[in-house]
Parts: C-alpha cells; sequence; structure tokens
C-alpha cells in the first residue's frame, strides 16, 4: 500500500474530565478527499487542531510528509505548516486588513522580501481567481458575504500551495446553494493541485459531493471508515443515527 | 511561581501567569527578525490615538496648578516662586502621572479589545497556522511601541502643561515667557527629569504587557472581549499608581528628591 501523507496513530487529548479523543488513528493518502463525520463537540475540531499543532495532544503519534510533529522545534513546524493549510470554520479573516493583506499575509514567513516583491501580487491575483473573487482585491471581510469569506479564506490557504488542506465545516452555516458552489470549488482544487484534504462535516451533501472516504468519530474513536455507499449499508446503531432520513 | 500555582488563588493564579507572560515577552523580544513595520504602525497609532487628549490635559494641569497655587504663595509673599514649584511639580509627578492614566485608558483598553477580538475570532490562530509567530507579531510589538511612546508623549505633556502654568500666570500678573522659563528651569534638574522619564518608560512597560495579557488570553465569546478591555484598564492604572510608589520611593533612597 502507498504511504500516506499524514498518519495519526493512537491520539488522546482530554480537557479536564472531558475525554474527547480516545486513540484516534487515521490516514490520509496521495491525492483523496478524506471526510471526518462527527456530531457537533465530538472533538473533530480539536482533531485537526492537533494535526497542526494549534492544541498539543496528551499521547499519540501524528506524522506529516514523513516527520513527526512532536520532535519539531517552532521554526521546522513553521515550515511545515507552508505545506498544510488550514480553512478555519469561523474563517479567521484578518479584520483590520483587505483581501489583499489577508492573502499576502502566509507569504511574509516563507517567502524573502525579494520574492514578495517579485511574485506577490501575481500570486494574489492567481489564488483570487481560483475563488472566482478577483474583484474584492482591495476590499475589506466586514464588506463582503459569509460564502465570499469562506472564498477568500480558502485563497489565503492555497497562496502558500500547500500539499495538504485541512477544512473544518467548510459549508456549515452558508445557505444551500452557497455550500454547493464551496463543494464544487474544494474538488476543482483537488483536481488543479493535487492536493489531498481532510473534510469536517456533517452536511451529506458535502460529503456526498466531495468525499473520497468518510471516517466518522464517534465517542472519541474511528468508529467506522469506508466509502459514502459502505457506511450508508452500515447496520451499527451509532452510524445508522447519520444517515437516517436518507 | 509554582509556589503562587500551589496556593489555589484566583488573584496569585493571575500574577503568576502575568509574570510567565513578562518572561515570554524577554524570551521574544530578543529572538531574530523583529516586526519593525507593525512597531512603527503601533507607536503611530499610539500617538494619533492619545496626543490631541493627553495635550489638551496637561495644558488644562497647568493653568489649574498656577491658578491654584497662586493664592497661598501670594500670602507668603512667595509670588515668584509660582513657576518654579509648578513646574517641580508637573515634571516629577503630574504630567507623568496624568499621561499614563490616560495611555492606560486608551491604549490598554484598545489593545485589549484588539487582540481580545483576534483571538475569539480565531485571528491569532490563524497568524500561527500561517507560520507568523503571533506572539512577535502582536504582543512585542505593542509592549515596545507603548514603551516608547508613553515617555514621548509624557516630555510633550510636561512642555505644554509647563507653557499652560506660564499663561496661568499671565492671567493675573505679568511676566514674560523668557523669564517665567529661566525660572522654571532653574528650578529643575536632572535629578527631576531622569527619574521622570525613567519612570514613565516603566509605566509604558506595564500599560502595554497589561493590554496584550488581557486580549491575548481573552475567554471565548463577545463577553470575554469586553471583560479583557475594561479589565486591561483597571489593572493598567492600578499598576502605573503602584509604580508610581516604587519609584518615589527609589528616588528618595537615591537622594534625588
Ligand atoms: N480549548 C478548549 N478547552 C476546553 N474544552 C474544549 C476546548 N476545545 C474544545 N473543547 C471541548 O472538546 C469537545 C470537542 O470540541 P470540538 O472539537 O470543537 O467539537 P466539534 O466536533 O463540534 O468540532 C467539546 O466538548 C468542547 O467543549
Ligand atoms: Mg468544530
Amino acid at each position: 500500500m502507498e504511504k500516506p501523507i499524514i498518519k495519526v496513530s493512537n491520539l488522546n487529548k482530554s480537557f479536564g474530565s472531558n475525554h474527547v479523543l480516545r486513540d484516534f488513528s487515521l490516514s490520509l493518502f496521495e491525492g483523496e478527499n478524506l471526510v471526518i463525520l462527527g456530531k457537533s463537540g465530538s472533538g473533530k475540531s480539536v482533531l485537526i487542531k492537533c494535526i497542526i499543532r494549534l492544541i498539543d495532544p496528551e499521547s499519540g503519534e501524528i506524522v506529516i510528509l514523513d516527520q513527526d510533529i512532536s520532535l519539531l522545534d517552532q521554526d521546522e513546524m513553521d515550515l511545515l505548516r507552508a505545506d498544510v493549510g488550514f480553512l478555519f470554520q469561523s474563517n479567521a479573516l484578518y479584520d483590520s486588513m483587505t483581501v489583499r493583506q489577508n492573502l499576502e499575509f502566509p507569504l511574509r514567513r516563507h517567502w524573502t522580501k525579494e520574492e514578495r516583491a517579485e511574485k506577490a501580487e501575481a500570486a494574489v491575483l492567481q489564488a483570487l481567481e481560483d475563488v472566482g473573487l478577483s474583484h474584492t482585491i482591495d476590499m475589506m471581510p466586514a464588506e463582503l458575504s459569509g460564502g465570499m469569506r469562506k472564498r477568500i479564506a480558502l485563497a489565503r490557504t492555497l497562496i502558500l500551495k500547500p500539499k495538504v488542506i485541512l477544512y473544518d465545516e467548510p459549508t456549515t452555516g452558508l445557505d444551500p446553494i452557497t455550500s454547493r458552489e464551496i463543494n464544487e470549488l474544494m474538488l476543482s482544487i483537488q483536481k488543479k493541485y493535487k492536493t489531498a484534504a481532510i473534510i469536517i462535516s456533517h452536511d451529506m451533501n458535502c460529503i456526498r459531493m466531495t468525499g473520497n472516504r468518510v471516517i466518522m468519530l464517534i465517542d472519541g474513536k474511528n468508529y467506522a471508515e469506508g466509502s459514502f455507499d459502505e457506511l450508508l449499508k452500515n447496520t451499527d446503531p451509532k452510524v445508522r443515527d447519520f444517515f437516517e432520513g436518507l | 511561581m509554582a509556589l503562587l500555582d500551589k496556593i489555589n488563588n484566583p488573584f496569585f493564579q493571575e500574577v503568576g501567569d502575568l509574570a510567565r507572560f513578562t518572561g515570554r515577552f524577554f524570551r521574544e523580544v530578543v529572538k531574530p527578525k523583529q516586526e519593525w513595520e507593525e512597531f512603527i504602525n503601533q507607536c503611530y497609532w499610539i500617538g494619533y490615538k492619545t496626543f490631541s487628549l493627553v495635550g489638551i490635559t496637561a495644558f488644562i494641569m497647568g493653568l489649574v496648578l498656577t491658578i491654584q497655587t497662586r493664592p497661598t504663595l501670594l500670602e507668603f509673599g512667595a509670588e515668584s516662586f509660582i513657576p518654579s514649584m509648578v513646574s517641580l511639580a508637573l515634571v516629577r509627578e503630574i504630567a507623568p502621572v496624568i499621561t499614563a492614566l490616560i495611555c492606560a485608558g486608551k491604549i490598554g483598553s484598545g489593545i485589549g479589545a484588539e487582540l481580545g477580538s483576534m483571538r475569539v475570532t480565531e485571528q491569532i490562530d490563524a497568524m500561527e497556522v500561517s507560520g507568523t509567530n503571533p506572539f512577535k507579531y502582536l504582543v512585542v510589538t505593542r509592549v515596545l511601541a507603548s514603551t516608547v511612546m508613553v515617555p514621548i508623549l509624557s516630555s510633550l505633556a510636561i512642555a505644554i502643561s509647563i507653557y499652560g502654568g506660564y499663561l496661568g500666570v499671565n492671567l493675573k500678573g505679568d511676566v514674560n515667557w523668557s523669564l517665567y522659563w529661566y525660572q522654571a528651569y532653574d528650578a529643575l534638574i536632572y535629578g527631576d527629569f531622569i527619574p521622570s522619564m525613567v519612570k514613565t518608560i516603566f509605566f509604558g512597560f506595564a500599560i502595554g504587557i497589561v493590554g496584550t495579557y488581557k486580549g491575548y488570553n481573552s475567554q471565548k465569546g463577545t463577553e470575554g472581549v469586553g471583560r479583557s478591555a475594561t479589565t486591561a484598564v483597571i489593572v493598567a492604572s492600578l499598576l502605573v499608581f503602584i509604580l508610581d510608589l516604587v519609584a518615589v520611593q527609589i528616588a528618595d533612597v537615591l537622594g534625588l528628591t
């Protein structure tokens, strides 16, 4: 079997007495969209924040692009983060900066001053074009609609050409039409840049459209795993709960 | 600090956390790659936000102080002491403390609210994820800017308030500017300016540290942001008074008073 880009093994994380992740494991392979399905509060965000090292787990191993992230120092981790895009559920756009400044921000750490002077403009335009929002370049985040903000946040993630993108509930809170557009956008990015992705979601349309493989996060564990259709046939009551009414 | 953690008291825990935060500031400030552009932005922002308020207050302080000292000194026939007395009070105490309190209100709450809302909306996490060290970019620049700007603003406040005092003298008497200035300046020695300057550096540092600490560690929710801003002002103002008290004692021991 081919080697995974991200491998998470036996991850444990608790907050006080709240044991959120219990021996959770997953593998993400090249070019695939892996969906993590789980109900609200089950620890999905905690999981991907552990992967990008915003949260430190108590135990377990996370290997990204052959590097065990617990062994990296801050500089090495920052370099690795250029390869791993992260799309926040709240978008987390810098609200005191224009769209252009938002997109340029990640470059300041990863490109030299000369590189930025030479190529930043083109990179920003390219990323905005990828998400179809070239005309917003000089706008402030507050002037954008929810769907547009999601796209700008995605453009900010794309600017460093990551090999993997972690999406935290990309369609939650958006209307069905906008959600569909975001789903299509995620697919087109996967196709164009050959990125792999972990997509957190409980939106069945999103999962069906974008997911190549699904993991169900239940009780802090990797409870069930397979293609959407396989899971649809699963008879375990906890799995069935998610597919009621489909 | 480990001792402070053992005492299970929220106040001491807060003091411990603030001390750790300050420790982190000193570790990060010496790391390479300074964020000069953001530092300059912050200096500009602080000056822009507070200059008019500091200026007006200082002017009024100088004016009022002169008008109020006048009757007392007149009684003793010591009217000519007004310039030296007033300028001494302004330089040593009034201008630095008033400036620091205004800055605690404006800068402390501004930084607390700004970083608080960035924390709550995950913008600080987003910086971290993009490989930019948010502590260096947001905290170090703001603390340094406030440490540099409060002494500058205080010096301006001293100049403006002394001018206010000059106008105050001339409301009733008639002293020309060069005589006033001569008398005011004559009373002042470096022993007055230097402690005053040094203590405003500490005031500025305290205001920056408290504002960034409160904002950076803001609790989730809009309520948390508001709380960060208000407690930043309260704690910073209190620290200004405490530091002032300490400064007086130190100056006394060093024989500067
Ligand atoms: N920083 C934190 N401190 C304490 N508890 C947290 C923190 N972050 C998340 N949790 C808890 O962990 C659980 C999982 O949260 P989360 O991963 O955000 O859920 P979701 O699956 O909806 O994304 C929740 O019960 C939440 O209360
Ligand atoms: Mg979540």
